[in-house]
């Protein structure tokens, strides 16, 4: 599924190097989850994986069952299976959020070859999925994130992933802003996309977040590497003891 | 003042092509009245404060410029879904034979060419007379020029709740049609009208419209203008609004060689609204001007300007708008905003608002951006799978949606929506 080799990235603008060799594997149907202290480079991954402008890969490579990903367009990635659940959900006042997944949704299925949904289609679809997020029609009527609470706007971020049906989903810090129940609903909605086909990296702060979601691998990443994997004990371990004992032992 | 040597010559030049209309007492008096004005004021030239952005010269300019017909395409003209009245002119002359039947309940609907050849008609308190009370303290030249030129035109005179929109169609056939139309509109007490216009109109099209709105009577203006790339217009609009009583005019527009639009509006009874908006979407080498001045003279006016443009490939935006509360006007809420999007380093969008009050206890606020497209936007966008183009198409419509919101008439700013989607999509390919 996902393989990313040595990857080393730095900023466009800046001669400062973020990334310094991150290797990564994630095979079909797995959930990996990333920890790490501020400024470890996790956010940045999520988006050089998603094609965000303003890095320069400067080595190392990154493949969606085998295809290169960072040569491509940030559409053309999505078209490919990736989705990002943006840590800030982008506000885009006059942009309806129907409209906006409807063009999203189209224009994928266009790129893969496949007819675009009918209107009616589509509307079913959503509302179907929307009710399974709590998201009311006001919100779908509403423009894209404009006005959401923070729950409101992860909700949207899981919707907009039920829809379009990706095969990789990247959360990064999805936790981040929401209250206990918020979590639980989110979290509800990312477990009902869990299938053999689809795989998910998890970026977070806290375990709490993996006792939902529960990971079949974390890693921890510091300065820009991955310098330990385990089992989902890993997170409760850094839960208990923080990441100096980990940071320690590789330095 | 003496006026200068050159304006005279370039007044005098543009008067030697153009014919004086035949008419009756009442509309001789006017327009006699207009050309005696024109004549002391001058065209404008570039010279002039009022256009310093826009270069005047090919309205003014003896005989119209070439301008090639625009091929639309398979597309339907604006507002085609719309149960309206249509009354069409070509090349400036009313075609009844293209014209619906002009009755309606409530509304008297006369082509000014008709009305012309009596000697009294109500029209002669409005003809020109709103043109004039606009003149000062901003001369506008070419709204004299059209008063005192226009052979035709419309004159309406609405009495109660008209039962569907009026719907003034320019189509254009030459390539060298140099138009001038006039037309008046009135709203007695509690009436309630739609105007809707749409079309090419010409090569270079001079136009006016004086709207008297009564007290409690409602106007509603939305004007797309044509796309031809090569044409020319001037266009005014003068309205005087009574006591409770409500102007909302909205305007999109997309190309055009030049286009100056000014809208003159003067609140004069108490509690009246007054809405001025548009869109504009300029691709190429064009330039757009939308020129407001809104004056409060009564208590607890209300007046709002939205204007918002999106500029690429060379295309200029001007926007010069000002609120003018006249002591007395106690309480105006007036507000004003101007917001350019430039896709590119070609475009470019000038900005003049002005707010000049008299009144101590007004709440008047102005604003004015102009910025590229929102890169998080984008790119929030193109995470989802959409396209670049696509994505930016997007956004320039909800940038645009904001001005078109002004529409009051759900059923037409779906209409103007539609019609942008559809330009955009097909620009795209």
């Amino acid at each position: 599924m996902l393989e990313i080799n040595d990857l080393h990235v730095k900023l466009e603008e800046e001669d400062k190097t973020i990334l310094k060799g991150v290797d990564l594997m994630i095979g079909p149907g797995e959930v990996h989850a990333i920890m790490g202290p501020n400024g470890s480079g996790k956010s940045t991954l999520s988006y050089v994986l998603s094609g965000r402008g303003g890095y320069e890969v400067t080595g190392g490579s990154a493949t969606l069952d085998g295809v290169d990903l960072l040569g491509m367009e940030p559409e053309d990635r999505a078209a490919a299976g990736l989705f990002l659940a943006f840590q800030y959900p982008v506000e885009i006042p006059g942009v309806g959020n129907m409209t906006f997944l409807r063009t999203a949704l189209n224009a994928q299925r266009k790129a893969r070859g496949h007819e675009e949904m009918s209107a009616a289609e589509f509307l079913k679809l959503v509302r179907a999925k929307a009710k399974d997020l709590k998201i009311d029609a006001d919100m779908l009527k509403r423009p894209v994130n404009v006005g959401f609470s923070g729950g409101e706007k992860k909700r949207n971020e899981i919707l907009q992933m039920a829809m379009l049906e990706p095969k990789m989903c990247i959360l990064d810090e999805t936790d981040s802003g929401l209250d206990v129940d918020a979590m639980k609903l989110v979290s509800r909605g990312v477990n009902a996309l869990r299938s053999e086909g689809r795989s998910f990296l998890v970026i977070t702060h806290y375990q709490r977040l993996l006792d939902h979601i529960v990971p079949d691998v974390v890693h921890i990443m510091a300065a820009g590497r991955m310098i330990k994997s385990g089992g989902k004990d890993l997170a409760l371990e850094v839960e208990q003891n923080g990441y100096a004992d980990l940071l320690g032992e590789v330095a | 003042m003496a006026l200068p040597q050159i304006k005279v010559d370039a007044t005098e030049a543009r008067l030697a092509a153009l014919t004086r209309p035949e008419g009756g007492a009442w509309v001789s008096a006017a327009r006699g009245d207009a050309l005696a004005r024109l004549g002391a004021m001058g065209l404008p030239g570039r010279r002039d404060e009022y256009w310093k952005y826009t270069r005047p010269d090919s309205l003014t300019q003896p005989d119209a410029p070439q301008a090639a017909l625009f091929e639309a395409g398979a597309e339907a003209p604006p507002f085609d879904d719309i149960d309206r009245l249509r009354v069409v002119f070509v090349d400036g002359v009313f075609d009844a034979g293209a014209s619906d039947d002009l009755s309606m309940a409530g509304v008297e609907i006369e082509r000014l060419a008709d009305a012309a050849r009596s000697d009294i008609h109500w029209a002669r308190d409005l003809f020109g007379v709103l043109e004039v009370r606009g003149q000062s303290p901003v001369e506008r030249p070419l709204a004299a020029l059209n008063t005192a030129f226009a052979a035709d035109g419309i004159l309406i005179r609405v009495t109660g709740r008209a039962t569907r929109p009026i719907n003034l169609i320019y189509l254009r056939k030459s390539d060298a049609s140099d138009v001038i139309l006039h037309h008046c509109i009135r709203l007695e007490e509690g009436a309630d009208l739609t105007v809707l216009e749409n079309g090419p109109a010409a090569a270079r099209f001079n136009k006016v419209m004086e709207v008297d709105v009564a007290d409690g009577a409602a106007f509603h203006h939305v004007c797309a203008q044509g796309r031809d790339h090569e044409r020319r217009a001037a266009t005014h609009i003068f309205a005087r609004l009574g006591r409770e009583s409500t102007f909302k005019s909205f305007t999109v527009t997309v190309n055009g060689q030049l286009t100056r639009n000014e809208c003159v509006v003067e609140l004069t009874g108490d509690d009246a609204v007054a809405h001025v908006a548009g869109s504009v979407l300029g691709d190429g080498d064009f330039l757009h001007d939308d020129t407001v001045f809104i004056t409060h003279d009564a208590m607890r006016c209300e007046s709002r300007q939205v204007f918002k443009k999106v500029l690429r490939n060379g295309a200029t935006g001007v926007f010069q708008g000002k609120i003018l509360v006249k002591a007395g006007a106690q309480k105006t809420d007036g507000y004003q905003i101007s917001q350019s999007l430039l896709l590119d380093e070609d475009a470019q969008f000038f900005a003049k608002p002005e707010l000049e009050i008299y009144a101590d206890d007004v709440q008047c606020s102005h604003g004015s951006t102009s910025g590229a497209i929102d890169e998080k936007a984008m790119f929030y966008l193109r995470s989802r799978g959409v396209p670049l183009a696509e994505a930016q198409d997007l956004l320039v419509l909800a940038f645009l949606a904001e001005a078109i919101d002004e529409i009051e008439d759900e059923a037409i700013a779906a209409d103007i929506l539609t019609r942008l989607e559809a330009w955009l999509s097909r620009r795209r390919g």
